[in-house]
């Protein structure tokens, strides 16, 4: 089992998405250069979080045409695994793998904090070792993190149970006041069709052991492994 | 050379979360007959002598990079 996680001219949630997979969930990774063509051999592509392109244009934009990501959409389209965090989620949303679109922060400032995160599909590989309305205290940092889509997309994702995260009080609310950026229906994070790629604006990887306040974002990886291993 | 500008601009059902900071600064400027307020972009380019429409150019532009159509529009000029 080996993971990658891809590194844009940019990224620099790179290091602790490394760091979690080989230190503290004690898996096979490596860094991989946007500029390469391939990502054989890899069971699991992460897209790190960062400012891939100085967040140009759009953010993801310019990130989506790297030379890696002709490589990602066919590795997905095998049905394997990636994973975008942040801006790696931007980048997944630009390059069409995921529906809608993250857009600058309801109240337009970048927004640094803990929120809650609630689990809402355990039918993924990534949360099935959670509990249905779980909430997760998770780090958000972002100036561009408001999901948005138009309603027949959001009423398919429901539908389709494909929101896999929600921003929610300690106590699994689902509230205006909890939901950090304005996104649509409070969505954190979703699946494509095919349930083999997510996309999230919270940061687990910086919430992945308890000497950084919270160890829920190791969930999300052990759920992955665990899913690895029993294929 | 051609001159293209290329105008994006959010989506009209989409809030504006710049536009809106901007309106409350011109509200406390004195402008509080300000209704809305939208921000887009311009990009200019130049573009070389052997392009044949450059309309349509900029169109393809616009489709793959320029613009996101999940969430905004965009208009072509083009100039001399």
């Amino acid at each position: 089992m080996k993971f990658a996680v891809v590194r844009f001219p940019g990224s620099n949630c790179d290091q602790d998405a490394y760091h979690v997979l080989k230190d503290v969930v004690g898996v096979a990774v490596d860094y991989v250069w946007h500029e390469e063509k391939s990502v054989k051999g890899y069971d699991c592509i992460v897209l790190p979080g960062g400012f891939s392109y100085g967040d140009y244009l759009r953010t993801g934009a310019i990130a989506r045409f790297s030379p890696i990501m002709d490589a990602v959409i066919a590795h997905a389209e095998r049905g394997r695994f990636v994973m975008g965090i942040c801006n790696g989620f931007q980048v997944l949303c630009e390059a069409h793998l995921l529906p809608g679109a993250l857009v600058r922060n309801s109240r337009p400032k970048f927004s640094c904090k803990w929120v809650g995160c609630r689990i809402e599909t355990t039918g993924t590989p990534w949360t099935q070792a959670a509990r249905l309305g779980q909430v997760l205290r998770i780090p958000i940092a972002h100036g561009e993190g408001r999901y948005v889509a138009d309603e027949a997309t959001l009423d398919q994702l429901e539908a389709e149970d494909r929101v896999v995260l929600r921003y929610a009080g300690p106590g699994g609310t689902i509230d205006d006041q909890f939901n950090p950026n304005g996104s649509m229906r409070g969505i954190a994070g979703i699946l494509n069709s095919g349930r083999n790629i997510l996309g999230m604006m919270p940061h687990p990887e910086r919430a992945a052991e308890k000497a950084l306040g919270s160890a829920d974002g190791k969930l999300l990886f052990d759920g992955m492994v665990r899913t690895l291993r029993a294929a | 050379m051609p001159r293209v500008k290329v105008f994006v601009t959010l989506k009209p059902s989409l809030l504006d979360a710049q536009g809106r900071v901007i309106q409350s600064a011109l509200a406390s400027l004195g402008h509080t007959d300000v209704k809305d307020v939208r921000v887009g972009k311009i990009i200019e380019m130049e573009i070389g002598d052997s392009v044949g429409n450059v309309a349509d150019e900029a169109r393809r532009m616009c489709d793959r990079l320029l613009a996101n159509p999940v969430i905004e529009d965009y208009r072509i000029e083009v100039g001399a």
